[in-house]
C-alpha cells in the first residue's frame, strides 16, 4: 500500500491536508471549508471498512482486504478503473453482498443496525425507471425507516422530500413519472432521495457521469454545503479532476487499495498507473488543472470544472 | 330509446345476471390493481403460468371430492412460490424455468383427469369459464380472495413500490424485499384464483393483462393506471355480458374481445395525442 495511506490514520483535520489547505485553487470550488460546529466531532470517522473481502458466487474475490475511513464531514473520492469493485464495495459496506471476511461500521455500529444513518445512491441502471412512480414518491423513499403495515408518509416526510428536490433544483418535476426525466435529471432525484434521509453518512455510486460541467458543479456545491453541515460523503467516480478539486481525500481501488490520503498527495502519475494498471498521460493535480487568465479586470483564476456559474 | 334502456338493464331481470355482473366487478377491481404490477414488472407470463397450473389444483380436488376452487388455490400459491424462487435463485433462464414449471402443473392436471372417465361440465366451467353458472358462494369466495389481495396490497403500498421501483435501495434500506418478491407473485396467483371460475384458465390472464396495458398508454401514475383499469375492465366486462346476453354467445370471450378493443382504441388515442402535441416542456434542465 502507498505511503499517502498513512495519511488516512490521521484523523483529517483541515491543518493537517497540505495541498488542500494552502490557497484555493478553483473559484468553483474550495474542498478545505470552515471548520465544522463542534457538535459535528470533526476529527471521528463516519465509515470505518476493515479488511473487507467480498464477491460473486464462484468468483474470485472482486474486492479484497479493504482497509477505508471515511471522516465525518469530509468529502471522500473513490476511483478505479471500470471493474475494480467500486460498486461491490458498496454492496459488500451495505451488506447486499455478504463479505467472506472483515466488517463495515458506521458510527461504530454495523452498517445494518445503523441504516437511519447510511443513506445509498446507486447507479441509475440499477433502478427500473419504467416503473411508473412520480419524482415525490422516489424521494419520499429515502424517508423510509421501518418496516410497518398500513404505514403513510407524514407531513414531516413531505416536507423533507420537498426540500430534498428544491435543493437540487426539481422540485417543479415532483408530480411527474421519473421515466419522462433525461439521464441528468434522474441521477438528481437518486441524489435528492439520498438527501432527503437526513442521513450523516453517503454512498454515492457514479453520481456524475453523463452530466455536463454545469449541472456537475451544483451537485458538487450540494454535496460541499452537505458536507460542511457534517455529513460524510464516499463517492465512487470516474472523474479524477473532480476528486483532485473537490474531495478531500481519495481512495485509490483496484481490487484492492492502492492508495488512501488527501486528494493531492494521492493523485501521483505512480499511484494512477497502478490504480489503471497503465500510463495516464495527464495527471490531474490541482496545479495542472489550474487555469490562469489575465483578464481586463486583473488576475483571474478558474478551475477547469466549469465554464461557469451555470445551473 | 326505451328498446336500448331494455337492451341494456333487461337481462338483469335474471339472478344469474345480476350476479354474474357482481362477480365481474370484484374481479375487474384485483385484475386492474394487481394487473398494473403485473404489466410493469414483467409478470405476463407468470399470470399464464399461474391459470395454466391450477389445472392441477382443480383435477386433484375434483378427483379426491375436495372443495374445488381450494384445490385450485392451494396449486396457484405452490406455482407461486416456484415461481418467486426461480426468479431468485435458479441457474437456467427465467422463462425457461416457468416454462417447465407450468408445463408440469398442467401435464398434472391433465393426467389426473385422465383417470376419470369422463369431464364434467364442472371442470369444463374452470377450463373455459362459467360466468353464467357462478354460485352465491362463489361470490363469496371472489370477495374474500378479493378483499384479502387488496388489504395486503394497502398496508404494504410503501414497500411494494419501493421494491419494484429499486429493490438494491430497498434491500439497503431494510425493507424485506425477498419477501416482498415472492409475496407479489402469491398475490397475481390469488388475483388468477378470483377470477378463474368466472373467466376460465385459458382466458384469466388477459383480464390481469389488457386493463392495464391499456390504462398505461392513456395515464403514468400508478394509482391512475390502476383506476383506469378498473374502469376498462367493468366496462369490458359489462359489454361483453351484454353481446353474450342477445348474441347467444359465450361471455368470456366476448369480454376479452371487447377489452382488446378497448385496448387498441387505447393505442390509438395514445399515438394520436403524441402526435398532435409533440411532448411541451421536457428535458428543459440537464
Amino acid at each position: 500500500m502507498h505511503d499517502a495511506t498513512v495519511g488516512a490514520a490521521r484523523a483529517g483535520t483541515a491543518a493537517g491536508r497540505g495541498v488542500a489547505m494552502r490557497e484555493p485553487i478553483s473559484a468553483l470550488h474550495v474542498p478545505a471549508r470552515e471548520p465544522l460546529a463542534p457538535e459535528h466531532a470533526h476529527g471521528q470517522f463516519a465509515l470505518v471498512v476493515r479488511d473487507l473481502t467480498a464477491g460473486y458466487d464462484r468468483q474470485p474475490p472482486a474486492i479484497e482486504g479493504i482497509n477505508l475511513r471515511v471522516p465525518i464531514g469530509e468529502i471522500v473520492g473513490l476511483i478505479g478503473p471500470n471493474g475494480a469493485g467500486k460498486s461491490t464495495l458498496f454492496k459488500a459496506i451495505l451488506g447486499l453482498i455478504r463479505p467472506t471476511r472483515g466488517e463495515a461500521l458506521a458510527f461504530g455500529r454495523p452498517v445494518a443496525k445503523a441504516r437511519d444513518q447510511v443513506a445509498y445512491m446507486p447507479q441509475i441502471e440499477e433502478v427500473d425507471w419504467a416503473f411508473p412512480v412520480s419524482v415525490l414518491d422516489v424521494v419520499l423513499m429515502g424517508r423510509y425507516r421501518r418496516f410497518r403495515p398500513f404505514a403513510r408518509w407524514t407531513r414531516a416526510d413531505r416536507e423533507a422530500a420537498l426540500d430534498a428536490l428544491a435543493r437540487v433544483q426539481l422540485e417543479r418535476f415532483a408530480h411527474r413519472q421519473v421515466g419522462q426525466l433525461s439521464g441528468g435529471q434522474r441521477r438528481r432525484v437518486l441524489m435528492a432521495r439520498a438527501i432527503a434521509r437526513g442521513a450523516r453518512l453517503l454512498l454515492l455510486d457514479e453520481p456524475f457521469a453523463g452530466l455536463d460541467a454545469a449541472v456537475q458543479h451544483d451537485l458538487i456545491q450540494i454535496l460541499d454545503q452537505l458536507a460542511h453541515e457534517g455529513t460524510a460523503i464516499l463517492v465512487a467516480t470516474h472523474d479524477l479532476s473532480c476528486v483532485a478539486n473537490s474531495c478531500d481525500e481519495a481512495i485509490c481501488l483496484n481490487r484492492r487499495v492502492i492508495a488512501q490520503g488527501p486528494s493531492a498527495e494521492v493523485l501521483t502519475a505512480e499511484v494512477l498507473t497502478e490504480t489503471f494498471q497503465r500510463h495516464l498521460l495527464a495527471v490531474p493535480r490541482q496545479d495542472t488543472l489550474r487555469v490562469v487568465a489575465d483578464g481586463p479586470g486583473g488576475r483571474n483564476e478558474r478551475g477547469l470544472l466549469g465554464g461557469g456559474e451555470g445551473g | 330509446m326505451a328498446e336500448l334502456v331494455e337492451w341494456v338493464v333487461g337481462p338483469y331481470d335474471f339472478t344469474f345476471m345480476r350476479r354474474a355482473l357482481l362477480v365481474l366487478a370484484i374481479i375487474s377491481v384485483v385484475s386492474g390493481v394487481v394487473g398494473t404490477f403485473v404489466i410493469h414488472k414483467g409478470l405476463a407470463f407468470s399470470g399464464d403460468a399461474l391459470a395454466h397450473s391450477t389445472l392441477a389444483g382443480v383435477a386433484v380436488a375434483f378427483v379426491s371430492g375436495m372443495n374445488v376452487s381450494l384445490g385450485a388455490l392451494g396449486a396457484a400459491v405452490v406455482t407461486a412460490l416456484g415461481i418467486a424462487w426461480t426468479r431468485d435463485r435458479a441457474r437456467v433462464s427465467y422463462d425457461t424455468a416457468i416454462g417447465i414449471l407450468f408445463v408440469a402443473m398442467f401435464s398434472i392436471g391433465v393426467l389426473v383427469l385422465s383417470t376419470r372417465q369422463s369431464y364434467t361440465p364442472d371442470l369444463f366451467s374452470f377450463v373455459f369459464g362459467d360466468i353464467l353458472g357462478i354460485s352465491r358462494s362463489d361470490v363469496l369466495g371472489a370477495a374474500i380472495l378479493g378483499l384479502a389481495v387488496l388489504v395486503f396490497l394497502a398496508a404494504f403500498s410503501r414497500e411494494l413500490l419501493f421494491v419494484a421501483y429499486d429493490p438494491l435501495m430497498a434491500r439497503a434500506t431494510g425493507v424485506p424485499t425477498r419477501f416482498f418478491e415472492y409475496a407479489m407473485v402469491v398475490v397475481v396467483g390469488v388475483a388468477v384464483v378470483v377470477a378463474l371460475k368466472a373467466i376460465g384458465i385459458v382466458l384469466v390472464n388477459a383480464m390481469l393483462i389488457i386493463p392495464p396495458a391499456a390504462a398505461a398508454l392513456l395515464v403514468t401514475r400508478l394509482p391512475r393506471i390502476m383506476l383506469l383499469a378498473i374502469v376498462f375492465a367493468i366496462a369490458s366486462s359489462a359489454i361483453g355480458m351484454h353481446l353474450s346476453f342477445h348474441l347467444g354467445v359465450a361471455a368470456s370471450p366476448a369480454i376479452v374481445i371487447v377489452a382488446c378493443a378497448i385496448f387498441v382504441a387505447a393505442l390509438i388515442a395514445s399515438r394520436w395525442r403524441r402526435t398532435a402535441a409533440e411532448s411541451p416542456e421536457l428535458g428543459a434542465v440537464a
